[in-house]
């Protein structure tokens, strides 16, 4: 019974709260660090964290610092349960950023709402904000937005006959489900339609399959590395047609990493990717121009479009703090109330009955020139 | 399905096959030499192409590849002195937990090391975008990087193990380690040795097809099961069988895709694992008496 | 704790006042929301009871052990989030509701749900895991070493690739929205922060009822024909032991215990992802087994709640698989009898080179 009593006093030694002055506001924050989804959650919590070190340095919002507690779901809805409540109850917090997956977002809006405590969540499932919950907030565009920019180019191409290819993750799911439901209302049929595992390495055979159906144009839905290898099949192979991809390719990493095979390939993009091309007069310029230079230079490393949601999420939130000061109840309309925030993903304008806040101007469409990201235009 | 769409995917499953094929032999090595599996042989295949590509910017491609092949080969030895070699008569139960702790190790310092990302190394001739033209199909040229640097290893091997001192020793204590040893045989180098050549093929395996798949610090894991299930199929300790096995599946893999969807790839390959363990445990080409005199 | 063993009904009284303590002390010190992660433990700990049972009595190493923890609850959450309402007005669905197979419930945004009584989901869930360890056992428990642990990963894999690859089960999402489980008329496994103390006790409750009925098949004949099993197969066959159909039951066993803890954690949760699948999940359930001590139920119970508990908690940060890999490395190099009976002085003789005295363990 020895074994059962040392668990007990375990129990007891797990420091509680010490409270110094000047109080912190504590924001909580779960990010999928590791596992399945560490390519959005990773660069999330490293702007986090730049942010918050940033904010502090400048003495923090109404003279109070912020005391960040991140924790790592990796990527699992039961941990992003566990440690939801452990923030609520336990720490306290003013307010969740956060999940980074669809699906962790929807395990824990419940609780979040039942702790009456601000969510905002990274992710892109629709029905995270809808039917709307009073807490439940999100700042990353819909799928769906996405999806409509890439059918609206490729109807003035032309191209009826789509063959879509995505990954069993969340983030291809999301996709894949927006590129089913809209293709009829672009005359679009999806001929070939492929649901590869993450952890693929070759996709010559889905698109040895596309080619025998006669694709005229191909899009690949997915945020793992087999984005940059169905390029190279798909070059290797002469498929000869359009090459689309989702806004998970917004990471020059994966540019590079096809090589010329990348060059050419369309695909959405917040605005972050092309900073240094946007014109002057972009509302938008300014504030990811900053965010890109912050953090190459801090973590040696380019952005991406999921660090910038851990950007906006923050920002929305200090913006609604100094608006109305740390009150929970005032913060929380503050942000529902809020207009013309700008983001990394867009313009956010919040309302009672939209808790996302952006539209289809929160994406731009994007190619790759010599191998590097470049605006679309025409 | 026309000739050239079958040449197409039969030229994937042969590339994928390979890699299984060489990941398995790993497998055997060290199973030949000491009755273990060892969990970690597919960390060992990712190792070769993370060291590899981690060199690659400083030197030569060829010497960044040999560095790394040595790097992992020492890896491997570490490995079997740090945590093999001093246990006495441990159980089946024991090495098998014991690997696999290995293995999450592994991927984990890989990922304190390099982080999340992929990384590749360059093609070795051509680019992202060269293609050879066989019959209809279209291949890149690493492709014949990969066969050939596979066929090599099998050749090499068999010269090993039937030309050399070290390669009859290696099958005497295959054969029965407690009679080598009383020959004379010294085991415990030979296993330590046995680690290292199963760790240096494995990442050469692992830098010549990084180019086409990127490695990470996850890609051991997913190897590793393919690859035993290729030990298992063509019998464990059986490297003939092995190279067979590779090569069917990957081409079973490969066109399972045209029929099934791409999602139940792996289930396909899990699945007929699963059956070869329940029906014929001793692999398709192993005779059966051979097997049942070894435990495993 | 050689030499003083505590009769088991006092063992399980023990836990009994323990699991009171634990749930005043909380209460006093203001601390109730570490009951949430207990609760959680606590199911997880019955999965790691049916997972040392097998390992620790019949000597079988079984890497599949999440597969079926989430063969439970993947049934569970599918029964009990579909939605019949279409077939409202049908004769089929009153008859069923009317027998209680169907019940209706309020959903989330004010409209009602026809769904399926979670007491179905338990049944089907336990049933299928039982059936599908059964139908894997009876072919892969007659061959040795690590067949049986490659099948079980093998297994586990598959389960995993499923969940994954099937739309209706959520995909990558997994299913979320679960209700809570009706367990006892006013006592229910799930819901709020209200409910938390009562959900607390049944959690501890139902361990320690495992604790009472596998210590009695530990005592019984079967418990000691497995000991020999796992001892020495062949004197034990000899001696008119069946072994390969005791290994099966004991598998059976373990399998249904994962899957009940599975339906019950997923009606608590709320929901249930793919990673409840994963085979980083068997491997950690291995651990707490090995931890604890192959041999020793309630061993295995406090390493389960220990190591369980830190990790809900976070406190291995983003190396949680790491440290459980780590440990499991540890225990099996130093002390594979597990940590409590650590053979120090073997461990100081191996050290040193000595060779170790008779009645060492290894």
């Amino acid at each position: 019974m020895t074994r059962l009593l040392s668990f007990l006093a375990l129990v007891a030694l797990v420091p509680g709260a010490v409270h110094a002055a000047p109080e912190p506001i504590k924001v909580g924050a779960l990010i999928a660090v590791t596992g399945p989804a560490a390519l959005l959650g990773a660069p999330e919590a490293r702007t986090l964290e730049m942010r918050v070190q940033e904010l502090n340095a400048k003495g923090g919002v109404g003279g109070r610092p912020i005391q960040l507690v991140l924790k790592d779901t990796g990527g699992s809805p039961e941990k992003a349960v566990s440690f939801a409540r452990q923030l609520i109850e336990e720490e306290r917090v003013f307010a969740i950023i956060g999940p980074t997956t669809s699906g962790e977002s929807m395990a824990v809006k419940g609780i979040a709402e039942e702790g009456k405590t601000l969510l905002l969540s990274l992710a892109a499932a629709e029905a995270i904000v809808n039917p709307v919950l009073p807490h439940v907030f999100k700042v990353a565009p819909k799928d769906s937005l996405a999806v409509e920019l890439i059918f609206q180019r490729m109807q003035r191409m032309g191209i009826t006959r789509l063959g879509l290819l995505s990954s069993n993750t969340g983030f291809g799911k999301g996709g894949k489900e927006q590129v089913e439901k809209l293709a009829p209302q672009y005359g679009i049929s999806i001929v070939v339609n492929e649901v590869y595992d993450k952890n693929a390495t070759d996709l010559s055979a889905e698109v040895t399959k596309m080619k025998a159906a006669g694709v005229q144009a191909l899009l690949n839905w997915s945020i793992e590395p087999a984005q940059s290898i169905v390029l190279k099949n798909a070059r290797q192979m002469q498929l000869g047609v359009p090459l689309f991809q989702s806004h998970g390719f917004a990471n020059v990493q994966y540019a590079r990493a096809a090589g010329g095979a990348a060059e050419g390939v369309i695909f959405p993009a917040s605005r972050i990717v092309v900073a240094d091309q946007l014109p002057a007069s972009n509302p938008q310029k300014p504030v990811v121009e900053a965010y890109r230079k912050a953090y190459e230079a801090r973590y040696k490393e380019d952005v991406s479009t999921f660090g910038g949601h851990a950007w906006d999420a923050f920002g929305i939130l200090v913006k609604a703090i100094e608006q109305v000061g740390p009150d929970r109840v005032k913060v929380r309309a503050a942000v529902e109330e809020m207009k013309g925030f700008v983001g990394t993903a867009g313009v956010f304008n919040f309302s009672p009955t939209d808790h996302n806040g952006l539209d289809i101007g929160a994406f731009e469409l994007c190619t790759v020139r010599n191998g590097r990201f470049a605006p679309l235009g025409g | 399905m026309t000739l050239d769409l079958a040449l197409q995917y039969l030229v994937a499953g042969l590339t994928y096959g390979a890699i299984y094929a060489v990941v398995a032999i790993g497998f055997n090595i060290v199973y030949s030499a000491t009755g273990i599996i060892n969990f970690a042989q597919g960390e060992f295949v990712m190792l070769g192409g993370m060291i590899a590509v981690q060199l690659a910017p400083s030197m030569p491609l060829p010497a960044a590849i040999a560095l790394a092949v040595a790097a992992s080969a020492a890896v491997g030895a570490l490995v079997e002195v740090a945590f093999i070699r001093w246990l006495r008569k441990p159980t089946v139960l024991r090495m098998v937990v014991i690997t696999i702790g290995v293995s999450i190790l592994l991927r984990e310092g890989a990922l304190v090391l390099w982080g999340e990302g992929v990384r590749s190394l360059p093609y070795f001739t051509g680019d992202e975008v060269t293609s050879v033209a066989i019959g209809g199909a279209r291949v890149s040229p690493q492709v014949f990087w990969v066969l050939g640097t596979v066929a090599v290893i099998v050749v090499l091997l068999e010269w090993f193990y039937r030309r050399t001192l070290l390669g009859w020793e290696m099958q005497a204590c295959a054969a029965n380690r407690d009679a080598a040893a009383l020959c004379g045989v010294p085991v415990r180098r030979l296993v330590t040795f046995s680690f290292a050549l199963a760790a240096a093929i494995g990442a050469l395996a692992g830098a010549v097809v990084s180019p086409i798949t990127y490695t990470s610090y996850a890609a051991g894991g997913p190897l590793a099961i393919k690859g035993f299930t290729v030990a298992i199929l063509g019998g464990l300790g059986n490297s003939g069988g092995a190279v067979a096995a590779g090569l069917a599946l990957g081409v079973v893999e490969s066109f399972a895709v045209s029929v099934l969807p791409a999602a139940y790839k792996d289930v396909v390959t899990l699945t007929l694992l699963l059956a070869v363990l329940v029906v014929r445990p001793s692999g398709l080409f192993a005779s059966g008496e051979a097997a049942r005199l070894k435990e495993f | 704790m050689a030499g003083f063993r505590l009769p088991a009904p006092a063992r399980v009284a023990l836990l009994a006042v323990l699991v009171v303590a634990v749930q005043l002390a909380t209460q006093a010190t203001g601390k109730g929301f570490y009951l949430t992660q207990l609760t959680m433990t606590a199911y997880y700990a019955l999965a790691v009871l049916g997972l040392s049972l097998l390992m620790g009595y019949a000597g079988q190493i079984s890497l599949g052990q999440a597969g079926f923890f989430a063969i439970g609850g993947y049934t569970a959450a599918f029964f009990s989030t579909v939605d019949l309402a279409s077939q409202r007005g049908g004769a089929a669905a009153a008859l069923a509701t009317r027998v209680g197979l169907l019940v209706s419930r309020p959903d989330l945004y004010g409209g009602t749900t026809l769904g399926v009584n979670p007491w179905v989901g338990l049944v089907l869930g336990v049933a299928l895991a039982a059936g599908v360890a059964f139908a894997v056992g009876v072919p892969v428990l007659r061959l040795r070493g690590h067949y049986l642990a490659m099948a079980t990963l093998a297994f586990g894999t598959i389960v995993s690739a499923v969940v994954v690859g099937t739309q209706r089960l959520g995909a990558a999402d997994g299913i979320s929205g679960v209700p809570p489980f009706p367990f006892l008329p006013g006592l229910r496994v799930g819901g709020g922060g209200a409910d938390r103390v009562a959900n607390f006790y049944v959690a501890w409750g139902l361990v320690g009822l495992a604790m009472l009925l596998l210590g009695n098949l530990v005592r019984s004949r079967t418990g000691r024909a497995l000991r020999a099993i796992h001892g020495a197969e062949d004197a034990a066959r000899a001696m008119g032991v069946d072994a390969a159909r005791l290994k099966v039951r004991v598998f059976v066993l373990a399998a249904a215990m994962a899957a009940a803890a599975g339906v019950l954690l997923t009606h608590y949760v709320g929901g249930i992802g793919p990673s409840e699948a994963s085979v980083m999940k068997s491997v950690r359930y291995v651990a707490m087994v090995a931890v604890g001590g192959m041999g020793s139920l309630w061993g295995a119970l406090s390493a389960a709640a220990v190591l369980e508990f830190l990790s809900l908690r976070g406190v291995f940060g983003a190396h949680d698989d790491a440290v459980f890999g780590g440990i499991l490395l540890l225990v099996m190099l130093f002390s594979p009898d597990g940590i409590l009976k650590l053979p120090a002085r073997g461990l100081l003789d191996r050290l040193r080179h000595r060779p170790a005295r008779p009645g060492e363990g290894s």
